[in-house]
């Protein structure tokens, strides 16, 4: 029984610290995310040069065979930053997409370029109608001899503006929230008939809608077997799921540290206001959720490789209600000791309260997951 | 014991419903519906199409040029015209300086400042907290000294609403540092165009512009423009408490606010059936409606006691609680609701400026905005921790 970082991935979480500190102070953080684009492509290649882009990928197509506790280590860290660069949407998402459901050959040819930081992706799971179901898809796909064409839209796209390629899921056969007859597919963010709508979110990421109209992809964009992607699809939202709690678990300690100290030093009634019991009970179920969150997420680092789909399964879900129950309690509760300053867009609470927030509404919200691990269990 | 209301009240309640749905800009209606602030002139016509009726001012009486409404007829004609689309009526003149000067002011401060209170010519706002008297007012620093027949007043006023519209402050300041903070506190009408002062925006967490600082620098103020006399500041804060009987808006919020979180419920799919249909998120609606259910029962309560006159007891505390607390689920609840349409965020659209279609539903571009916007009602105009300390004190002797 060993819940310790190896030497190694303490190295790890200490580079990624003093990159935090280095670059990611909330005032350089907030200016960068003003920006048209939102965050920095210098910075993403310095998350090459470090070797996190590789960082979760096999060596034989350019990765440094990091498990999920790498990824843990590194979201962790960047969600007490709120690092703004697309991460999540490229590696984990793009990249996991490709690791579970890509053919050899696509691993062979675009691992290496992402990892070199030359090649981002978005992954378009989710659709107007779909809610939380990745089954329900409705993006459809036509046979053109041996090529495929995709028409339809997929929403709330992470990292749409400026990725270099898009992967969908698309139904090929079955009807319409069929997990058989779902397919991915490799599609280049330039070829004819797509079009991206991109906006900033509340947390002040990128997202978009991309919108296929009649988009003709040869057979080599085809992820594994056709009909077959819906597995591949799961399993890299529950990976996700896995991560994004880390990034939480990083927001929620940085969130819970700034309320801690302003209760210590904000005088009202000739006293500072963290001498009162209330506070003081209030501030200790905080520190209890965040515990609680980073328990799970470190289980679910342990747990979301597991070969048994559903022992994988009930971590993703399990991990995905507690951040739902412990993020949105910090995140609400910080605003609240805050009083007025916590309300304010200047003051950092509120932008890492946010980032819970979307968080706690990506791939899966609380509800969701509740009734997915009662199944299960 | 009786809940219902006559007749008569009811008919009357058609009668200010039927208006409004005749009256109401199209324009105003729209904005209010899709969330976007309303801009001075905005505020002024509406002010002006409810003055024609005398509505202006419903917490009036007829001497005053109000429409001297009983507290029933009140609560019924706020809450018909919140229901029909108009915006909410947070209006410190008619709320705060009026009932104010009309209680404590001098014949010359009423005739100089009512009218134009009534009519919305002059738009009012309220100065009271301060970087270091928030939950603790009591310790407010803002100086005004007394300079032949002027006040001088140097500081600093934030969290005040408005104020970048507003022509005066309704502003509580230090005359003299008393053994006992609340003696040494004086209310003075401020001119906000006078020199020296500075308004400075405070953008929060849903991206809109509602909050100011202010900054006085050598602000001369007339003696003429103190309400009571020096030091009664404090009492008169307390009277405007105790004056505003009921969080009716509030209530009649969270009655909107649920009806436009069912029909986003009716719209929005999961699994092919409506979210409507969803037992999980229909039982959690319906805890919320039932709360909304008993924090409008505790304010005809409320109501009932003060129509015969009894004295007001802490109900002014128990229903900023409840009441907020219902406003806040609710928009957590429309909020999730939006699953990932609730992330998009842009903000042209949350101000109204915007000239491209909005991505997904369009109820839903506000939904988060509105939700991270809502924590502050449980922090603003007396936190909830400073409620419970009161209830515990008046209420239950602790």
């Amino acid at each position: 029984m060993d819940f310790e970082l190896s030497e190694d991935q303490v190295l790890l979480q200490e580079s990624v610290t003093r990159f935090v500190a280095d670059n990611y102070s909330f005032e350089q953080r907030r200016k960068l995310v003003d920006t048209d684009q939102g965050y920095s492509d210098k910075q993403w290649s310095q998350f090459a040069e470090l070797g996190w882009l590789g960082m979760p990928f096999a060596e034989d197509v350019g990765g440094y065979g990091g498990t999920p506790v790498e990824t843990m280590v590194v979201l962790e860290e960047f969600g007490k930053g709120l690092v703004a660069e697309p991460y999540i949407s490229t590696i984990v998402l793009g990249g996991g997409a490709l690791v579970h459901g890509g053919t050899a050959a696509q691993q062979q040819e675009l691992i290496p370029q992402i990892a070199e930081g030359n090649l981002k992706l978005a992954l378009g799971f989710a659709e107007r109608q779909s809610r939380y179901n990745l089954a329900d898809v409705q993006t459809k796909v036509e046979k053109s001899g041996g090529d495929y064409v995709l028409s339809g839209m997929k929403s709330v796209v992470f990292g749409a503006p400026t990725a270099n390629k898009f992967i969908v899921s698309a139904r090929t056969s079955g009807g319409a929230r069929d997990e058989g007859g779902v397919s991915l597919f490799l599609v280049d963010a330039d070829a004819s008939g797509v079009s991206v709508r991109g906006y900033p979110t509340v947390d002040g990421m990128r997202a978009g809608e991309v919108t296929l109209d009649g988009v003709k992809v040869g057979a080599d964009a085809l992820m594994g077997a056709e009909g077959e992607g819906f597995g591949a699809l799961e399993t890299t939202i529950d990976y996700a799921i896995a991560a994004t709690a880390a990034e939480a678990v990083g927001a929620m300690s940085a969130l819970n540290d700034m309320t801690l100290e302003y209760i210590k030093t904000r005088e009202q009634f000739g006293q500072p206001i963290g001498k009162f019991q209330v506070l003081q009970h209030r501030m200790v179920d905080m520190f209890i959720a965040h515990e609680e969150a980073k328990s799970m997420a470190m289980m679910a680092a342990m747990r979301i490789d597991d070969e048994d789909a559903n022992e994988r399964r009930k971590a993703a879900s399990a991990t995905k209600v507690q951040i739902a129950k412990s993020a949105r309690f910090v995140g609400q509760q910080s605003i609240q000791l805050h009083g007025g300053i916590g309300m304010t867009d200047e003051y950092a609470a509120g932008h890492y309260f946010k980032r819970l927030t979307m968080i706690d509404r990506s791939y899966g919200d609380g509800d969701y997951h509740l009734a997915r691990f009662g199944a299960l269990s | 014991m009786d809940m219902n209301f006559t007749a008569g009240e009811l008919a009357f309640e058609q009668t200010v419903a039927a208006f409004v749905a005749e009256n109401l800009p199209a324009d105003i209606k729209d904005k209010v519906d899709r969330g976007i602030e309303l801009n001075r002139e905005e505020v002024r016509r509406w002010m002006e199409i409810l003055g024609q009726k005398g509505w202006a001012a419903t917490n009036w009486d007829k001497k005053d040029g109000g429409p001297g409404f009983t507290i029933a007829e009140k609560f019924l004609a706020e809450d018909a015209i919140f229901m029909n689309g108009a915006p909410k009526m947070v209006h410190f003149g008619t709320r705060m300086v009026g009932p104010v000067l009309l209680a404590f002011g001098t014949e010359e401060q009423k005739a100089k400042y009512v009218p134009k209170i009534l009519t919305s010519e002059e738009v009012w706002c309220q100065g009271y907290s301060e970087p270091q008297a928030g939950s603790d007012l009591a310790q407010l620093q803002c100086s005004a000294v007394l300079d032949g027949d002027e006040y001088v007043i140097n500081g600093t006023k934030i969290w005040t609403t408005s104020a970048h519209c507003a022509d005066r402050m309704f502003a509580l300041v230090r005359t003299s540092k008393e053994a006992r903070k609340q003696e040494g506190i004086t209310c003075l009408l401020i001119d906000l165009n006078a020199p020296g002062v500075e308004i400075r925006p405070i953008i929060t967490l849903d991206g809109k512009h509602v909050f100011n600082q202010e900054f006085f620098d050598n602000v001369r103020v007339p003696v003429a423009d103190r309400v009571g006399e020096e030091g009664d500041g404090w009492r008169i804060a307390k009277f405007l408490l105790g004056h505003e009987r009921s969080n009716a808006t509030y209530v009649s919020m969270n009655k909107r606010n649920l009806r436009k979180l069912k029909e986003i419920m009716a719209d929005q799919r999961a699994d092919g059936e409506r979210l409507a249909d969803d037992p999980g998120f229909v039982r959690k609606v319906a805890d919320l409606e039932q709360d909304v259910l008993a924090t409008t029962t505790m304010a005809m309560r409320q109501l009932a006691a003060a129509s015969a006159d009894k004295p007001m007891g802490t109900e002014a505390s128990i229903m900023k609680l409840r009441v907020m607390d219902a406003y806040k689920q609710c928009h957590e609840l429309m909020m999730e609701a939006g699953a990932y349409y609730a992330q998009p965020f842009e903000r042209g659209h949350i101000r109204g400026e915007a000239n491209t279609e909005w991505v997904g539903p369009d109820y839903l571009y506000r939904m988060s905005p509105d939700y991270f916007e809502s924590r502050a009602m449980s922090i603003a105009g007396g936190s909830h921790e400073i409620q419970k300390d009161i209830l515990a004190k008046r209420a239950l002797g602790l």
